[in-house]
């Protein structure tokens, strides 16, 4: 049965990289995830329970998720402005642009924290304009989705720009010969075209943010109940040696992480396979 | 419906794509853009529908039927567009390429979802590819694909229809089956048509008049017949089928290759100059013997018998390959052989004399 699966190939080797993809996958991914499984098992199922329904907690899991989604929410449109730009236009300092747009990758997260808090607090360059005009950002909810955008950023620009280089103008060209107006088009003709995209970027960028940490700390200022994210409750469980409770919130973000990426992969597969034209 | 345009010029950087153009398509005639890569058809083609705008120049006009199109944009022109690479959109179905056009319409002259339905079935039947409304495009081979983009082009009723070559990008058997069945629809719906094609054939075979661009220029205007039997210019000889090309001397009215001479009463000095005479393949004769008048006397270098016309190919002294066009039964009449000696008769020859053309 097993030589069902060889395939010819000038590269040989299946067996040995199948092999060899399995067990990186487990050192790496699996084998450090279960231990969160199997660390919180000891806990009992009531301390459990409080541990992660506390309400200090559970504001927190509000203001990640919350903040998350208008995060990347925000970084869905604009990011795919920036994406658009990038791909269908050309423009003196284009290339300047496009390495600029990695820079949230690049930079170490605590660097743009520290730089993000500089900039919008009440004496930084944008905060001091802002703030006497009532817009609290840095040590407010705005500071943590300003976080959040920036790093989110590159994950929604990187991967749509392949998907819209793969847009025939033609197919504008044909829209707008039918009648259609630049909405309608954009609408019925590039917006289903990119979509799978868009998601696995929206998906990359939700699950970046959920789960960052070091450029939010700074400007959040980690006020109970207002702007702690769930990241550092789980450090400062850590702190305070409560090792079993961070991993009993760690085990809440895995598995919210986890669900909000099938989502949308399972989002994904019905779009693919409604456009395979099954039906 | 009647294209007119004047003195159009289109220029991308430094490359001239089109120069003063000017050009005349009748009501209901299907009209063939004939030239090859670079030559300007299709940003013609492009600039009528409205994706491309000319440059600007006070005497630059697009009149459809008479009325000033020039500053229109493409979705108010009134134009169905057919592209190379289909264009369908791949996330709909069959039926929902074809309502598009009438989807996208305003509310107020949007039809119903009834009439709708029964004009895509109708088209569907059209293109005779009724039961595939469901399917995706990737569900079809391409020349089914093509059909379907023609049917989303004139789903809209367009007043004009514009084909970018059209069937470029499928083999030779499917193109020959689908110039056909597009000549048979225009004669049904008689809309008026701009074809695209670097391919002659194509643009002889379905075309009511062709127009032959070279380098940013229309060469000439002329039905399949004119273009075909009197070339206006080297170009149009050369780019239209088979040719033999020569270059000849000509004087006091008379061009001559070795023993061969042909009139040109053009040319009556008496000095002699640079000319060249074309000769089609299947313009000339082959004899075993020499006739009364003069023939060129050549050597049969290969013979290829395959096909509707057999064909020889011939060395003679001072002269490149000679290409020869026989009908089959005077090929086996003549029983040839490569290395034997026979004479060639010019049923028919042109001549060029460059900077002097006809």
């Amino acid at each position: 049965m097993s030589r069902t699966f060889r395939q010819y190939s000038v590269i040989p080797g299946f067996g040995l990289t199948l092999g060899y993809t399995i067990t990186y996958l487990s050192l790496i991914v699996l084998i450090p995830l279960s231990m969160l499984f199997f660390r919180t098992a000891g806990m009992g199922w009531e301390r459990f329970w409080s541990t992660i329904s506390d309400p200090r907690v559970v504001a927190s899991y509000k203001l990640t998720f919350g903040a998350s989604l208008i995060a990347t929410l925000i970084n869905v449109v604009f990011g795919g402005i920036v994406a658009w730009t990038l791909v269908r236009y050309k423009f003196p300092g284009k290339t300047l642009i496009d390495a600029m747009v990695d820079l949230p990758f690049a930079i170490p997260t605590a660097v743009s924290g520290i730089a993000l808090t500089a900039v919008y607090s009440k004496n930084g360059w944008i905060g001091q304009y802002l703030e006497p005009m009532g817009f609290k950002i840095a040590f407010a909810y705005p500071g943590v989705v300003v976080a959040m955008t920036f790093i989110g950023l590159p994950f929604v620009v990187r991967t749509l720009q392949p998907a819209i280089e793969d847009l025939h103008k033609e197919n504008e060209e044909a829209s707008a010969s039918l009648g259609a107006t630049r909405l309608q088009t954009f609408r019925y003709v590039i917006l289903p075209a990119i979509l799978p995209s868009l998601l696995t970027g929206f998906a990359m960028a939700f699950a970046r943010a959920l789960g960052e940490y070091g450029s939010i700390v700074f400007i959040s200022g980690n006020l109970p109940m207002k702007t702690e994210i769930t990241t550092w409750i789980i450090t400062q469980k850590l702190d305070q040696y409560d090792t079993e409770g961070a991993t009993a919130i760690a085990l809440v973000m895995l598995l919210s992480s986890f669900a909000v990426l099938f989502t949308i992969n399972a989002i994904q597969w019905w779009i693919s396979q409604r456009h395979r034209g099954v039906s | 419906m009647s294209i007119e345009v004047k003195h159009l010029s289109k220029t991308f950087g430094s490359f001239k794509a089109l120069e003063d153009v000017s050009l005349r398509v009748n009501d209901g005639e299907l009209v063939a853009l004939l030239g090859p890569s670079g030559s300007g058809k299709t940003t013609l083609l492009r600039i009528i529908a409205g994706l491309e705008t000319p440059d600007p120049n006070p005497e630059s006009e697009i009149l459809f039927h008479e009325a000033h199109v020039t500053a229109s944009p493409v979705g108010k022109r009134g134009v169905g567009f057919v592209f190379q690479h289909y264009a369908l959109f791949r996330h709909m179905s069959v039926y929902d390429n074809i309502a598009f056009g009438l989807r996208v319409r305003p509310r107020a002259n949007r039809p119903s979802r009834e009439s709708i339905r029964d004009r895509v079935n109708h088209l569907l039947k059209l293109i005779q590819l009724e039961g595939f409304g469901n399917r995706y495009p990737s569900q079809l081979s391409g020349g089914q694909r093509q059909r379907v983009a023609l049917a989303r082009a004139i789903a809209v009723e367009p007043q004009v229809l514009l084909l970018d070559e059209p069937f470029g990008a499928l083999d030779a058997k499917v193109r020959k089956g689908l110039r056909d069945w597009l000549r048979r629809l225009h004669d049904e719906i008689h809309l008026t048509s701009v074809l695209v094609t670097h391919d002659q054939e194509e643009a002889l075979e379905v075309a009511d008049r062709v127009v032959v661009m070279n380098k940013a220029k229309i060469e000439q205007v002329g039905t399949p017949e004119e273009v075909f039997h009197q070339p206006a210019s080297q170009f149009v000889m050369e780019f239209l089928g088979q040719v033999n090309i020569f270059r000849c001397r000509v004087k006091a009215g008379t061009a001559s290759l070795g023993t061969l001479t042909f009139e040109y009463p053009n040319y009556q000095e008496s000095s002699e100059k640079d000319a060249i005479v074309y000769m089609r393949p299947h313009d000339l004769e082959i004899k075993r013997r020499q006739r009364n008048e003069p023939g060129l006397m050549a050597k049969v270098s290969r013979l290829n018998p395959a096909g509707a016309f057999a064909r020889v190919f011939l060395h003679a002294d001072g002269v490149d390959e000679i290409q020869v066009e026989l009908p089959q039964d005077q090929y086996r009449e003549l029983a040839l052989s490569p290395g034997d000696v026979v004479y060639v008769y010019p049923k028919n020859a042109r001549v060029f004399v460059p900077d002097f053309v006809i």
